[in-house]
């Protein structure tokens, strides 16, 4: 079997975020690079935070979708610059993340966050930390369904 | 050992990140609400975050086949290198938030500051941490201004914890030797320079939030160079129990 770059990519793209089983790790933007030499496959991973406890199950699961595929001569390296941001993740994910009920990162305001569930631009936050790290709290003032915010940075 | 001075420089940070981190763990479950609740612990696992950071690097530096676990368990009070702000006790809410403003002012503009860095391994590991402590500082100081501008109660708890540690904020901006080498080879930060703009938040925060500030300019010192107070034997045992009594044990 040749190995290539496309090729473990297309494999990397079945690793979702543990927390978020709607985004793959390639759309979050945890998933930075794949190097591929002489058959040896490197896959470059970074945090989204120092201490986000989903990052040792990220590597579990590349580690199985590798080997599944019949992979094993590999190495998973986590990088931490440039540091991750909400820049990295790419349309795909932020659109799926809205679909989940999630209201995807917004770089220009952070204070007038839409609705994921009814679409409404009057919302309020509830708390900036929310159910995980990566997340903070709000509440449609219309729909009055609380949701959560996946928060730039 | 390959450079000892960096070795303590880094461990300063971490241990302050580590020490902090379990400090605030202890509000798991004990949250005035939920939400509360929830902010406490996710700024605990963003400072514990950073401590393994820091940990995994001192670590390498240190050689000898050692690990971040070694550094965070097996190491005894003298060994930490933590201000004595972050391991005072928690007390009621308002201590603990303002025991945390004190503390975010100082890692806010630090991490800035050593995003500079001429060690890349730390100008990244300051990029990253940064952004945590904006969120970090901002909920912090929020809720120095909600209390202190607040009710009568609310008022006179977050004063009083203001003026309990008035005297443990400015220890972490006074230099070590491992302070002031690290910004004579380039790879720490001016303190003095921190100082000035820590001191302008704070200012202007505990003026928005109406309360006095206080006098006095004593500063508790010792932590850095590792002398604590009681408190940090009894994080540490809580702490290092399971390491201590199972060696290598894991889950």
């Amino acid at each position: 079997m040749v190995i290539n770059k496309e090729h473990v990519q297309e494999i990397l793209e079945e690793v979702k975020d543990p927390e978020i089983p709607v985004v793959s790790i390639y759309d979050l933007g945890i998933l930075r690079d794949v190097k591929v030499e002489n058959g040896f496959v490197e896959v470059v991973i970074t945090p989204t935070y120092t201490g986000c406890p989903a990052m040792l199950e990220i590597e579990r699961d590349i580690n199985n979708a590798l080997k599944k595929e019949g992979i094993n001569d590999f190495k998973i390296t986590t990088v931490l610059s440039p540091a991750w941001s909400t820049d990295f993740m790419t349309e795909r994910g932020k659109a799926n993340l809205k679909e989940y009920g999630i209201a995807p990162p917004n770089p220009t305001n952070e204070e007038d966050i839409e609705c994921p569930n009814c679409g409404s631009q009057n919302t309020k936050l509830l708390s900036q930390f929310g159910s995980t790290a990566c997340k903070s709290l709000f509440k449609c003032n219309d729909c009055l369904e609380p949701f959560d915010y996946f928060k730039c940075h | 050992m390959t450079d000892q001075n960096k070795f303590d420089y880094i461990l300063q940070q971490a241990d302050n990140c580590l020490i902090l981190g379990q400090r605030l763990a202890e509000w798991c479950g004990h949250g005035p609400i939920l939400e509360q609740d929830i902010a406490l612990t996710n700024i605990s696992l963003d400072l514990i975050g950073q401590a393994r950071l820091f940990y995994q690097y001192a670590a390498e530096i240190q050689g000898e086949e050692k690990t971040e676990d070694d550094l965070a368990y097996l190491r005894d009070a003298w060994g930490f290198k933590n201000v004595l702000l972050v391991e005072q006790p928690n007390g009621d809410f308002g201590f603990t938030i303002m025991r945390q403003f004190l503390y975010d002012t100082f890692s806010c503009y630090f991490y800035e500051a050593l995003m500079s860095s001429s060690d890349e391994r730390l100008a990244s590991i300051a990029a990253k941490s940064h952004k945590e402590t904006l969120y970090h500082m901002k909920w912090s100081a929020d809720w120095v201004i909600r209390l202190g501008d607040g009710t009568v109660e609310s008022h006179n708890r977050v004063q009083q914890a203001l003026n309990e540690l008035w005297s443990y904020k400015d220890e972490i901006v006074i230099e070590t030797s491992a302070d002031s080498d690290a910004l004579a080879a380039g790879y720490g930060v001016s303190l003095a320079e921190l100082k000035e703009k820590r001191d302008a938040k704070i200012t202007a925060v505990l003026e928005e939030a109406t309360l006095s500030i206080p006098e006095g300019t004593y500063s508790h010192k010792g932590g850095k160079e590792g002398v604590h107070s009681e408190h940090l034997g009894y994080i540490l045992a809580d702490l290092q129990f399971l390491q201590r009594a199972y060696p290598g044990n894991e889950w």
